[in-house]
């Protein structure tokens, strides 16, 4: 090796880790200073520096190592620079400015450079230890798994951020068959938000793999080496390979064991120096104002800082970075990039039709975030003018529209589909131009969207082109076009409940964020209107599927209680046909005692309300009526609210039946179920009716020879006397014929609708047709409603009581003092 | 006179407050509403709609807006402004998080 003369004079300068951050440094710095220092660099990996980051297309078979090294032997050797592979250096003594080796050796320094990078997390969970599961970080971990695909099987990747992912489509390439198993409920959740997180699950599911989330490791299984994953839901996943990517921490260990300052990592100014004035730190293993980062972006900002503080330029400052997220997997375009931490407005762009999702995130004429899933070709010139924080105003109208459409004059959405040449398709599904569409409307007078849905199919399937066609409707027709006939749920989609509910069924839709992008969504995550509407109709859809979203739902059925004009709420128990026993009577009056409720009242629907009671205590009022055998009475849902009875056969002179036992047996049935809106019922034990039935939802009347089945009646904000539907002769029937008509009514109402507004849209010969009429669909309803209340006949009280969600009833933090004595003057 | 300084209290980690939803800060003068949104936006608001008070943090919240639960008003909560027709404005506190935690800046929180 030549050593130049001045080697003696040159200050030494150590590193400590020969990677991404420390080789850019030195490039840097020897681009300012070509032979300033005397540099000596350990690292612990036996190798030289290479791109990290390509180690997936190595795992992928795309590369091989040698096409990924950045600073070969003969580069070292030029610059003088010696380098210590596999050696690792396991302390520092900052005061006598030197560092040892793994070997022993002590090793002086003028400067240290720090830059150890991070190491995998790995979970603590039994069976971590065994063979067989490894991390992925360095080029050994690939070898590792390499060697294993040699045998093939079942890999299962723990974790699905980026490294996880990229593994996972790797290591499919090399055989296994592989399942990801990640915490949270989308992919990514760190760079994405819900809807590119459910494109990006789709995608990777189709291309084979299997996604398992909101799933908990809770072991490691096997004996010599792994053989299974074990989730904290009993589940067990064989597993030949388990990869452990569940996150990284910052390599402190040296810097801490010092006595540096160190957080989550080494603390560094913007100077990026340490807390020793002759210890600098870059890379993965530092905190620059309370940020650590993972990608080499910001690395590389750092290093330049780095190698012009080492060159004597006083005023280099690094003052934080941006950072921009691309995924390498092969067949996924995917980017996102800014914190979205302060974002004001949303522009969302969606086309199911082609998987793609775009959404920007703005403050005011700045871009603060940028989410694009299936098009990122205008990933960079968003995230350049993030950083930039240009002024887009000028360009809003079109900006989601990316780059290629700026500088012509904004489009108003019909003059754009004006524009369109006659054979642009507009349904994608169907087939069917633009010019099919107006010629059918000429052809056919057609005038509303109906119309042209069943004349040419356009906008019958997946419905994404509705606007489209209602533009073209409007462009037809001139002024003869009303829109108005037909009700979008609300402003964040053009399609009516009906037409939502149709597809959730039609297109297997099971989440929120699948129904958002599948129906074009023109918001990123919907608003109070369309939220608590879409839960329902997914819990009517697919009740052992879907999990309910609590934070879609009003406070009162999020909380089981409803709340009150000064923030308490109210509690009302059930009391099964309004029967009640002395037993029942005294918990309630022990409970009203113990926690200081102050009011008891008797309501209209034959139960006792206790109002007044603080949130916190709500957990504990429970417990107690649960104790006492009572569940809660859901007087805030939209489902079962009560059966009203009266004394019926039993004690009644008049008594045709045992109206009170019918309506114990009805509440036991329906109870717990969720419905469009409330469904209260009432049973009277003749036609003197004093159970009020004729103005209930549903309502029983007991006659001489069976009972009287009524639907459809009211008596709030609107007073309606049922409709007689029919007359059936057994207990029996009347349970099997209530459960079909719930179901009914579940399955087609739109959100908020009442019974008999749904009676009154859908005809009562409809309802008595598919009820009364049709014995096999009632039977299919009623076996369909009892499929359903299998899930949700359960007491929402008690789930709260053993702990469920049981943040809610609790403030996050309690400050008793603050700075400033009470009363101080600011 | 006190000098003012700026009082930041760690209320817990970022984790313990639901998505699209909020948890309660008590101090003695007030409760303040701590907001997450789908995206991991926090702002902190008194807990009390500018209309009759009702109690923000049990409203939905949807994008960056919560809908307060007893009137259906639509309160921003960046600004704590009243969205459309409505009037009124809720007092908003500085959020920051550092190392996944969230910190609130409570020196108006004891101003009356
Ligand atoms: C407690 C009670 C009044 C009472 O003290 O008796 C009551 C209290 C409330 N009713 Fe009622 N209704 C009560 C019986 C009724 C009845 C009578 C009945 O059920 O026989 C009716 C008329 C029958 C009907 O529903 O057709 C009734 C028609 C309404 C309406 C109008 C509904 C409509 O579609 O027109 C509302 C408003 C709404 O739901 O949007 C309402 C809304 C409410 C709410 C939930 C208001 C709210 O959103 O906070 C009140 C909750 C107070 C609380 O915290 O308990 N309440 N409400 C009754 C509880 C019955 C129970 O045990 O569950
Ligand atoms: C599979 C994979 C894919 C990635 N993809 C991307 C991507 O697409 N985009 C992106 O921006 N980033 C990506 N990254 C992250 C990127 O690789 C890192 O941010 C970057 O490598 C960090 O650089 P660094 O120098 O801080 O740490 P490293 O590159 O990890 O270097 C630290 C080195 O120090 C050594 N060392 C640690 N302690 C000691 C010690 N006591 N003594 C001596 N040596 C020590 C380590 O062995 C290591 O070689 C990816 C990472 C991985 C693992
Ligand atoms: S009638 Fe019902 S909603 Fe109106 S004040 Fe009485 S309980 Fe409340
Ligand atoms: S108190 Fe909030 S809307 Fe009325």
């Amino acid at each position: 090796m030549p050593v130049p003369d001045t080697q003696k004079s040159r200050r030494k300068l150590v590193v400590v880790g020969n990677g991404m951050a420390a080789g850019r440094m030195l490039e840097e710095l020897f681009a300012l200073q070509p032979d300033a220092w005397d540099v000596t660099i350990f690292g612990a990996e036996p190798r030289v520096n290479y791109n990290r980051i390509m180690l997936s297309p190595v795992l992928a078979g795309e590369k091989t190592y040698e096409d990924i090294v950045i600073h070969d032997d003969a580069w070292y050797a030029a610059h003088c620079v010696a380098l210590r592979k596999g050696e690792a250096i396991v302390s520092l003594d900052c005061k006598a400015h030197s560092v040892t080796t793994s070997g022993g050796e002590v090793v002086s320094y003028d400067k240290l450079v720090i830059a150890t990078g991070s190491q995998p997390f790995v979970i603590p969970a039994p069976g971590v230890n065994l063979p067989g599961v490894v991390t992925y970080r360095d080029l050994d971990d690939v070898k590792l798994m390499l060697a294993a695909a040699a045998k093939g099987g079942r890999a299962v990747v723990i974790g699905g951020g980026l490294l996880g992912l990229e593994a996972a489509a790797g290591l499919q390439v090399q055989g296994f068959e592989v399942a990801v198993v990640h915490l949270m409920p989308t992919l990514m959740e760190r760079q994405l938000d819900e809807s590119a997180g459910y494109l990006l699950q789709k995608a990777i599911e189709a291309s084979g793999i299997e996604i398992i989330t909101k799933a908990n490791t809770q072991a490691i299984l096997g004996v010599d080496k792994v053989e299974g994953v074990k989730l904290a839901d009993g589940r067990i996943l064989p597993a030949d390979i388990v990869v452990m990517a569940v996150g990284i921490r910052p390599n402190v260990a040296i810097a801490k064991a010092a006595g540096l300052k160190v957080n989550r990592g080494i603390v560094v100014d913007d100077a990026m120096g340490s807390s020793d004035p002759d210890i600098i730190a870059v890379g993965e293993c530092v905190e620059h104002r309370g940020q650590c980062y993972g990608l080499v972006a910001p690395l590389y900002e750092m290093a330049k800082i780095a190698a012009a503080r080492l060159a004597g330029n006083d005023e280099a400052l690094y003052t934080g970075s941006v950072t921009s997220t691309k995924l390498k997997v092969t067949g996924i375009d995917l980017f996102s990039a800014g914190d979205f931490s302060e974002g004001k407005d949303e522009i969302v762009l969606r086309d199911p039709a082609h998987g793609v999702y775009k959404r920007l995130v703005l403050d005011g004429d700045r871009i603060l975030g940028a989410v694009l899933y299936g098009q990122t070709d205008d990933g960079a010139w968003y995230f350049d003018l993030l950083k930039k924080g240009a002024d887009i105003s000028s360009m809003r109208q079109t900006l989601i529209f990316g780059q290629a459409y700026q500088g012509g004059s904004p489009l108003d959405p019909t003059a754009a589909v004006a524009a369109l040449p006659d054979d642009t398709e507009i349904c994608g599904c169907n087939g069917v131009s633009k010019g099919a569409i107006t010629a059918s409307i000429k052809a056919h007078a057609l005038t509303s969207l109906d119309d042209v849905r069943s004349r040419t199919k356009a906008s019958s399937s997946c419905g994404q082109c509705t606007g489209k066609v209602e533009q073209i409707l409007a462009l037809t027709l001139g002024g003869a076009y009303a829109a108005a006939t037909r009700k979008p749920m609300c402003k964040c989609t053009d399609l009516t409940h009906e037409e939502v509910r149709g597809f959730i069924i039609s297109k297997s839709l099971k989440s929120m964020p699948a129904i958002w992008q599948e129906l074009a969504w023109k918001t990123s995550c919907g608003c109070a209107s369309c939220r608590p509407a879409l839960n329902y109709y997914l819990v009517c859809a697919w009740p052992s599927d879907y999990a309910d979203d609590s934070q879609s739902r009003f406070i009162n059925e999020r909380v089981h209680a409803n709340i009150q004009k000064d923030g308490t709420f109210s509690v009302v128990p059930r009391m099964w046909g309004g029967l009640t026993t002395p037993d029942e009577l005294r918990a309630i009056a022990n409970v009203a005692d113990r926690y200081k409720i102050p009011t008891v009242k008797v309501t209209g629907g034959q139960r006792i309300d206790l109002l007044g009671v603080k949130k916190e205590d709500l957990p504990k009022v429970w417990a107690d009526l649960n104790a006492a055998g009572m569940v809660s009475g859901a007087a805030y849902a939209k489902g079962l609210r009560t059966v009203k009875t009266c004394v019926g056969s039993e004690w009644c002179r008049f008594g045709t039946q045992d109206s009170t036992g019918l309506g114990v047996k009805l509440e036991k049935t329906l109870w717990g179920s969720w419905t469009p809106a409330k469904v209260k019922l009432g049973v009277s034990g003749c036609p003197r009716n004093c159970a009020e039935a004729t103005v209930k939802d549903i309502g029983v009347i007991c006659v001489e020879s069976g009972y009287d089945i009524h639907i459809a009646g009211a008596a709030g904000l609107h007073v309606r006397a049922t409709d007689l539907l029919g007359h059936v002769e057994t207990e029996d029937e009347v349970i099997e014929h209530v459960a079909a008509i719930t179901q009914l009514y579940r399955e087609e109402a739109a959100y908020l609708q009442r019974i008999w507004k749904w009676v009154e849209t859908v005809g009562l010969e409809y309802v008595r047709a598919s009820i009364m009429n049709d014995a096999a669909n009632r039977k299919a309803l009623a076996a369909r409603f009892e499929a359903s209340q299998k899930v949700y006949r359960k007491d929402p009280w008690a789930q709260r009581v053993s702990g469920r969600e049981h943040y809610e009833f609790a403030p996050v933090a309690t400050v008793a003092w603050i700075g400033v004595e009470e009363g101080a003057t600011v | 006179m006190n000098a003012v300084t700026l009082n930041w209290f760690d209320i817990g980690p970022l984790t313990a407050i639901p998505r699209r939803g909020a948890r309660t800060v008590r101090t003695p003068r007030r409760e303040i509403a701590v907001f997450r949104t789908a995206d991991d936006q926090v702002f902190a608001l008194e807990n009390r709609c500018p209309h009759k008070g009702g109690p923000l943090s049990e409203g939905i919240v949807h994008g960056a807006k919560v809908t307060c639960p007893l009137h259906n008003w639509v309160i921003d909560l960046e600004s704590g402004g009243a969205t459309g027709e409505d009037h009124g404005c809720s007092r908003t506190f500085p959020v920051k998080i550092v190392d996944g935690h969230v910190f609130v800046e409570m020196t108006r929180a004891i101003a009356a």
